[in-house]
């Protein structure tokens, strides 16, 4: 039996993930009547197999840039304002980013694309190679150079979506986690009515897709196309060790692969500590649908790699291999605000590899799109139907 | 030169590699090798054997391993076949080999192997099939004070015997559930510790209900009535359908306090009594250690005493092509059971028709651990002993407190979220001590399936930085 609920909502967000997480934050902090809905747990899908990269440094001006640097600001915000503890809650750590090059060809490049973030307001300190030890004791000697981003910061994926969400459900949003979305209804002028799950029908006038890697079949749902791909990458984790990193610590071919378009492998150890000891070791990028399949390749080329940087690491034992699917556009933008061929429908996803730190900027400016405001920042670099229909 | 192991069309790797060389594995290596196949036999320990057949520590001198071990002999019969073997070039074994992952190539396995700590510990076995007989891990359900020093596990108390010959008291209650606690105590008594009691949290009536299977089983009766007579001329009291509920002391075990439980292992209210002891040994029977497998997608069943095992076929064919699963990792049952399968699987790759007797053998015997697992599957009442403060993940202090707050505040429905959420489960044993536990509190919201664990044991990142190159191929 398909049943109404009570009281009359006024959003429906499908995915409690980390950007349905803050869609629903902010959506209720600006006094809306939310329900959440996921197929899975909390954090179940991309965010809970993420690194937690709220990173300014990886990205060149424009679009996703401004993106970032509105949700390190709003990062900041959060951890600060709610209820003081959050920002330990979700451990949140401010700790900036460090990139280096083993070159100094390599360190010329980082110069020109730093120059063009600061025109920006990124906060990007070249570090000479004899000075990077100072920074990051541990880190191999010999490399030409880095820079430092004192605004790069971390958090825990899952505790940021499941701390978002108690904010949200303090506000009297609702969580319905285990049932999946098998229908969006849109009423005969074609707008958006509401969602049915397999046990319920939850009316309201507007729906958020916060589906992340699922989100293009979300969007089918509702009838339009949004050609949402996986993109598969493993992190290794590694035994609890003393403080031996204390950045963000990357090469510089990490932002080539970023902006990558290739299918093929690509992979650029981004390398940091957490408060619990275990040193995290991402980022592989490839191509191969949903196939989770452990990569021999993959584990030899972030292990050479975080060695390479780091040569202490070497000697420890990594402990276990997580994997995820980013959800990633063909222009590598993620989708958000409201879709231009729906009324009602709004999308949250997309965002690649950095949906951690974009979720509240993400869930800001939909709630401002939502409450009839002006977004803060312009949304049409991030309009759903920019893609020919398949 | 082919540029991935996938390519390699290998006519030099073995016929057959089995992971683990307990019962199970031994049994099926010694078959396959019988059966004309070129087999490789991998254990993470030095020697064959594996928990059951442990041997006690070189430089013991221990005269009598037999004294600690039933059918010792069995084990002996085999491991002198697999010596002949190897002799004639037939099998190989290569102790210290901790397989950590197995990886599908175009015509078998690459089976990825650590050996030490060292870049150059790195193996590569390379198999037309593999053998799953990786046996099974200890559950443990947490109660007030089990990380006290002085509580033991009772499989571990049993291999702190077998291995070093020594006890892990004077005074030991043994408790929690399943045939190991009467084994445990008995070789206990019988190595001269005083165990003031057995504490068994089911009837022990579970076997009646379906006697016909048991009566099949002849060896099962007498190798009870052995533990039962032990027990009984060392005056071990049995205390069915209870559980220690605390352990007391602050640097070491001093006491227990046993409490009865109600059919759904909830303590009764008012029963409890203390009992003063220097160690616990404890134990709610085994989980299969199936994570080589699961990793692949090989498909599961949750038996009935609740432990997820690989689901197999008649020929103890896993889902997973040329991966087969024989013993403990199909569902525990013991050691004549693993023996059996062992046997039945060397046959099935090696496109051998099995006896009769055998198939036979193997049907009653697995009838018989259906059986068990059904009697000793714990009930939902066994969270009513925690405390709030009680610590439910040991390796990352995780106390029940965070657990539940995970579930009822921040929307954890399933074992996974609740790891992300408070890291339990993310220590150095990767959740197979606490899973259970965890699993229980978290209840479940979505069918969430099998603990995936890309690496079935930590691996040095020298050696997954080496890469899986031919100079760490072992062929035949």
């Amino acid at each position: 039996m398909l049943k109404t609920e009570r009281p009359p909502l006024d959003l429906v967000v499908v995915g409690a993930g980390v950007v349905g997480a803050a869609c629903a934050y902010y959506a209720a902090r600006a006094g809306l009547a939310v329900a959440v809905v996921d197929r899975g747990p909390v954090a179940g899908g991309t965010t809970g197999a993420g690194e937690g990269n709220l990173l300014v440094s990886d990205k060149e001006p424009g679009p996703e840039l401004d993106l970032a640097l509105l949700s390190t600001r709003l990062w900041r915000e959060l951890a600060e304002d709610l209820g003081g503890d959050l920002g330990a809650a979700v451990e949140y750590e401010p700790k900036g980013g460090v990139v280096v090059a083993s070159t100094a060809a390599g360190q010329e490049a980082l110069r020109a694309f730093a120059a063009g973030q600061r025109a920006v307001g990124v906060v990007a300190e070249e570090v000479p190679g004899e000075r990077l030890r100072e920074l990051e004791p541990h880190l191999a000697p010999g490399l030409a150079g880095g820079f430092h981003y004192p605004q790069d910061a971390q958090v825990q994926p899952a505790l940021a979506a499941a701390h978002l969400l108690r904010a949200a459900r303090r506000m009297g949003a609702e969580l319905i986690t285990g049932e999946t979305v098998t229908a969006v209804d849109r009423g005969p002028d074609g707008a958006v009515r509401g969602v049915r799950t397999d046990r319920r029908r939850l009316a309201a006038p507007a729906v958020v897709n916060a589906a992340g890697t699922w989100g293009g079949e979300l969007a089918a749902l509702a009838g339009v196309h949004l050609p949402v791909m996986p993109r598969r990458g493993f992190v290794l984790v590694t035994e609890p060790l003393p403080r031996v990193v204390r950045h963000k610590v990357y090469a510089a071919d990490y932002v080539a692969n970023v902006a990558s378009g290739s299918a093929g492998l690509e992979t650029s150890a981004v390398i940091e500590g957490t408060p619990g000891g275990p040193v995290l070791i991402g980022a592989s990028r490839e191509r191969v649908g949903f196939d989770r399949t452990l990569s021999q390749e993959v584990l030899r080329r972030l292990a050479v790699q975080a060695a390479e940087l780091f040569p202490v690491l070497a000697e420890v034992a990594v402990m276990r291999v997580y994997r995820g699917f980013r959800p990633y556009l063909p222009d590598h933008l993620p989708a958000i605000g409201a879709d231009p061929r729906v009324a009602g429908l709004y999308h949250a996803c997309g965002h690649e590899g950095a949906g951690i730190g974009l979720a509240p900027a993400t869930g800001l400016l939909i709630s401002e799109q939502l409450t009839g405001k002006q977004p803060e920042q312009d949304l049409t670099p991030f309009r759903a139907d920019r893609f020919p229909a398949g | 030169m082919p540029t991935s192991p996938s390519e390699a069309h290998d006519s030099s790797a073995f016929d057959l590699a089995v992971v683990g060389a307990g019962p199970a594995g031994l049994a099926a290596a010694v078959t396959a090798a019988d059966l004309g196949l070129r087999c490789v036999l991998l254990d993470g320990g030095p020697s064959t054997g594996g928990q059951y057949y442990r041997h006690p520590a070189p430089g013991l001198g221990a005269a009598r391993p037999d004294r600690l071990h039933h059918h010792w002999s069995a084990y002996t019969g085999l491991a002198e076949r697999l010596a002949a073997h190897e002799g004639a070039g037939r099998a190989a074994f290569r102790g210290g080999h901790q397989v950590w992952a197995l990886e599908r190539t175009g015509d078998g396995f690459a089976v990825h192997v650590t050996r030490g700590p060292e870049s150059t510990d790195r193996a590569t076995v390379r198999a037309r099939s593999v053998l799953l007989a990786t046996g099974a891990y200890e559950r443990q359900l947490p109660f007030p004070g089990w990380t006290l020093p002085g509580v033991v596990t009772a499989g571990g108390a049993q291999a702190m015997l077998k291995a070093g010959l020594v006890l892990p008291g004077r005074r030991i209650v043994v408790a929690g559930s399943g045939p190991l606690l009467l084994a445990a105590a008995s070789s206990l008594v019988t190595a001269g510790a005083e165990v003031p009691a057995v504490v068994e949290a089911t009837a022990y009536l579970g076997y009646a209900r379906r006697p016909g299977v048991l009566a099949s089983v002849p060896g099962k009766l007498v190798e009870g009535a052995g533990h039962g007579g032990a027990l009984l001329r060392h005056g071990v009291r049995l205390r069915p359908r209870s559980a220690v509920v605390e352990a007391h002391g602050t640097d070491r075990v001093t006491g227990v306090t046993v409490a009865r439980l109600d059919a759904d292992w909830r303590p009764v209210p008012g029963t409890e009594r203390r009992i003063d002891c220097d160690a616990l040994a404890v134990g709610h029977g085994l989980l299969p250690q199936i994570d080589l497998a699961t990793e692949l997608g090989a498909r599961t069943r949750t038996g009935p005493d609740g432990a997820v095992a690989l689901e197999v076929d008649a020929r103890l064919r896993t889902s997973v092509p040329g991966l087969w699963s024989a013993g403990e990792t199909n569902g525990v049952g013991g050691a004549d059971l693993a023996l059996a399968e062992g046997e039945l699987a060397a046959h099935a790759v090696a496109g051998a028709l099995p006896t009769a007797p055998l198939l036979r053998r193997r049907a009653r015997l697995r009838a018989f651990a259906e059986l068990m697992a059904a009697a000793h599957r714990p009930g939902p009442g066994w969270t009513g002993w925690l405390r709030p403060d009680t610590d439910v993940c040991r390796c990352e202090e995780v106390p029940v407190s965070a657990v539940r707050e995970a579930v009822d505040e921040l929307g954890a429905g399933d074992p996974r979220t609740v790891k992300l959420l408070t890291r339990a489960g993310m220590g150095w044993c990767q959740g197979r001590m606490c899973g259970p536990a965890v699993a229980c509190l978290a209840g479940s919201v979505v069918a969430s399936g099998p603990d995936r664990r890309p690496l079935g044991c930590p691996v040095p990142l020298s050696q997954l930085a080496a890469g899986p190159s031919a100079e760490f191929d072992d062929r035949p």
